[in-house]
């Protein structure tokens, strides 16, 4: 293999690796800026991956699929929702229950589907044009559906955050609940439906496993890919773009470990699978050294909205 | 107000944690049988994975369910994804209170509880899979997968073009070792010009990430994986490049029917009817079985359409040998990967040696991490 088709290996793998990595960290992404921490994205996306699956065997369409994963993904929104806005539970206790929960859901419901192969699942396509440009064509342009998709997120929720009012009144609640519900902004119900979005895309995360990335339904194949999306965001510091640089970039340590050994060369697998967690603390650690201890976190996140203690 | 709120949490995590547990499978879930089960010999099973994995787990399972269909005056229960280590001790001990007489647990790390346990209740027979420690109510039991994965290399050497084989390989420890030196002997007893190359995924199950290694071995120019993997996924990266793939644990044709050529597979049923039936006539010792292709514990599974008759031939041929107890695999000459003969002409492996493989054969492209 040449050495332009060795890199263009690694980073067309290092973006199929990072996407269901990047679909849940956008949706813990969407839920943070609401106020809310969301520990059971590893639930939300096995309920996702298995729900979609089910889905697309059922009616033999795997775009059903996504949707049915998305609103699995966002009935356990809801339910996190309801726990930590209405009954105002710890917020970390409720997502670790969800993740329990979803865990022992999707393997209890998923028994009859293993070993099924999917009957369309999403696959590459060159996209015209874009897809022939040397190196970027390979690298960025010959995905499945799913990918692109992804990046059309990735811009909307930038654009929606930064330019747009209701993104304004997003942030707010997530920053100063208080403030906002004295400006008349529905802090109670927004937060809701953003709990509900999240669920959604940390469900299409989870989708993105059993439908494309390795279409099949395996108990816990998401395999820990919901932490690593948890790790993702404060990496990203709650912003949808660095969260794009940061899935591949840590969806990129596998493959680069697996080509390297393909090549022969031999590094700890020890030091590649801590090279997520360690970047996550060095950029937490430069960005504290240089704001003077104040992270880019929204200002009430983990703690629940209560009007009579304002 | 702030106490009404705590209970109504409380009552919906309790809730949570009913259902949890209730349909989650991950807990005790004895299965229901008739009411008659007084008489009925109770046998009980220990996993370690969900019995969903559709590989290791599932495959002792339907080792469980072919021990009840052949045996009706037997009843089983099973406890699915249990921790290796102290907790699988308390689940053992539960199941032995629950008036089971022989336990089988499923996995390595269960050595130490079950020795543990077995202590406590001298009446009641442990099998323990895979593991070195025997009491006088606790036996040993494994087969030996590397003739089966011997088998399944000359298929594998019979259909590359490219001469380069790659092999996903979970975690570098004696029994994967084994299982790439007697693929890559099978490989090269067709095939002398193949390579093996192995990756290490340190994984046994996470099925995007095998496929991503995959993916990795035919970018360098394989056209044939192997896999000592519990789940599918390099079989899913083979026939997406078109390539070819060697699945494990059970029958993987299913999920890549155009790349699969055969799966080296296990085959448990037969061996607990055998040992409940020497529990039942009393004739049970404590012995440590491995068994081989001729007891059929280990087999492989159908072989895909464009496996040749002449190949086939060669593997029957091969399988003979095995099963008629003339030839194994790592009897001399066998060479390592400097090219030195390790073992000689005439010499045979012993099982010690071959339970602490920790070299590679000649034709194996890749190392064994320290």
């Amino acid at each position: 293999m040449g050495e332009q088709a060795f890199y263009i290996a690694i980073l067309s793998s290092a973006v199929i690796a990072g996407t269901p990595i990047l679909y849940a960290a956008l949706g813990e992404l969407v839920t943070e800026r609401a106020g809310v921490t969301n520990l059971g994205v590893e639930g939300m996306m096995l309920i996702g991956a298995v729900s979609g699956f089910m889905a697309a065997i059922v009616t033999g369409n795997s775009w059903i699929g996504f949707a049915a994963a998305m609103l699995a993904g966002g009935a356990m929104g809801l339910i996190h929702a309801v726990l930590t806005v209405s009954l105002r539970a710890n917020q970390v206790v409720s997502g670790l229950a969800l993740t329990l929960f979803g865990t022992g859901l999707s393997g209890y419901l998923g028994k009859s589907y293993i070993g099924i192969p999917v009957a369309e699942p999403f696959r590459g396509v060159s996209l015209p044009l874009l897809g022939d440009i040397p190196l970027l064509g390979p690298v960025l342009f010959r995905h499945d559906v799913l990918i692109y998709l992804s990046w059309a997120i990735v811009l909307a929720l930038w654009f929606f955050l930064s330019r747009t009012r209701a993104g304004l009144n997003l942030q707010a609640i997530g920053e100063n609940p208080g403030a906002a519900d004295s400006l008349g902004i529905p802090v109670f119900s927004l937060r809701y439906f953003y709990v509900i979005v999240g669920g959604m895309l940390c469900g299409a995360g989870g989708a993105y496993l059993s439908l494309a990335s390795a279409p099949s339904w395996l108990e816990n194949m998401t395999a820990g890919r919901g932490w690593i999306a948890v790790a993702l965001v404060i990496f990203a510091l709650w912003k949808p773009g660095r969260a794009l640089v940061g899935s591949y970039l840590f969806g990129g340590i596998d493959a680069l470990g697996f080509h390297l050994q393909a090549a022969g060369v031999h590094v700890s697998h020890f030091f590649l699978q801590m090279l997520p967690y360690l970047f996550t603390i060095a950029v937490l650690t430069i960005v504290m050294a240089r704001r003077g201890g104040r992270l880019a976190a929204p200002g009430s996140l983990g703690i629940p909205y209560d009007r009579e203690q304002r | 107000m702030k106490n009404r709120k705590f209970l109504i949490l409380m009552t919906v995590v309790m809730a949570l944690a009913l259902v949890l547990t209730g349909c989650g499978g991950k807990k005790e879930e004895p299965k229901k049988e008739a009411p008659k089960a007084a008489e009925k010999l109770k046998v009980a099973f220990v996993y370690v994975g969900p019995v969903g994995d559709a590989g290791w787990t599932y495959a002792h399972d339907q080792g469980r369910k072919y021990l009840e269909s052949k045996m009706p005056d037997v009843q089983t229960v099973f406890v699915e994804s249990v921790p290796e280590g102290a907790d699988s001790e308390r689940v053992i001990t539960q199941l032995v209170e629950q008036g089971a007489k022989v336990v089988f647990t499923t996995s390595f790390g269960y050595m130490d509880p079950t020795i543990n346990v077995a202590k406590k209740y001298p009446g009641v027979t442990f099998m323990h899979c895979s593991g070195f420690k025997t009491a006088p109510n606790v036996g040993t039991y494994f087969g030996r997968m590397y003739q089966a994965r011997y088998l399944s290399g000359i298929a594998a050497g019979k259909q590359t073009k490219s001469n380069t084989i790659g092999y996903v390989a979970a975690f570098p420890i004696p029994e994967v070792v084994r299982g790439i030196n007697a693929f890559t002997l099978g490989v090269r007893s067709v095939n002398p010009q193949a390579k093996v190359k192995v990756i290490w995924t340190n994984t046994w199950y996470d099925p995007a990430k095998e496929k991503q290694a995959a993916m990795s071995l035919l970018d360098a120019g394989a056209d044939v994986i192997a896999q000592h993997q519990d789940t599918p996924g390099p079989m899913q990266a083979a026939q997406e490049k078109g390539k070819f793939g060697i699945g494990y644990n059970t029958d993987m044709s299913k999920m890549a029917p155009k790349a699969v050529l055969t799966s080296p597979v296990w085959n448990w049923g037969p061996y607990y009817v055998k040992v409940v039936e020497g529990v039942k006539n009393k004739t049970w010792k404590n012995e440590q079985y491995w068994g081989s292709m001729k007891e059929n514990v280990i087999d492989l599974a159908p072989f895909g359409p464009m496996v040749t008759d002449d190949t086939k031939k060669l593997i029957a041929d091969s399988k003979k040998k095995i099963v008629d107890g003339t030839w194994d695999v790592f009897w001399g000459p066998v060479k390592d990967q400097t090219g030195a003969v390790k073992i000689a002409a005439g010499q045979k492996m012993s099982d010690a040696d071959m339970l602490g493989f920790n070299w590679f054969v000649e034709g194996v492209d890749g190392t064994i991490p320290k």
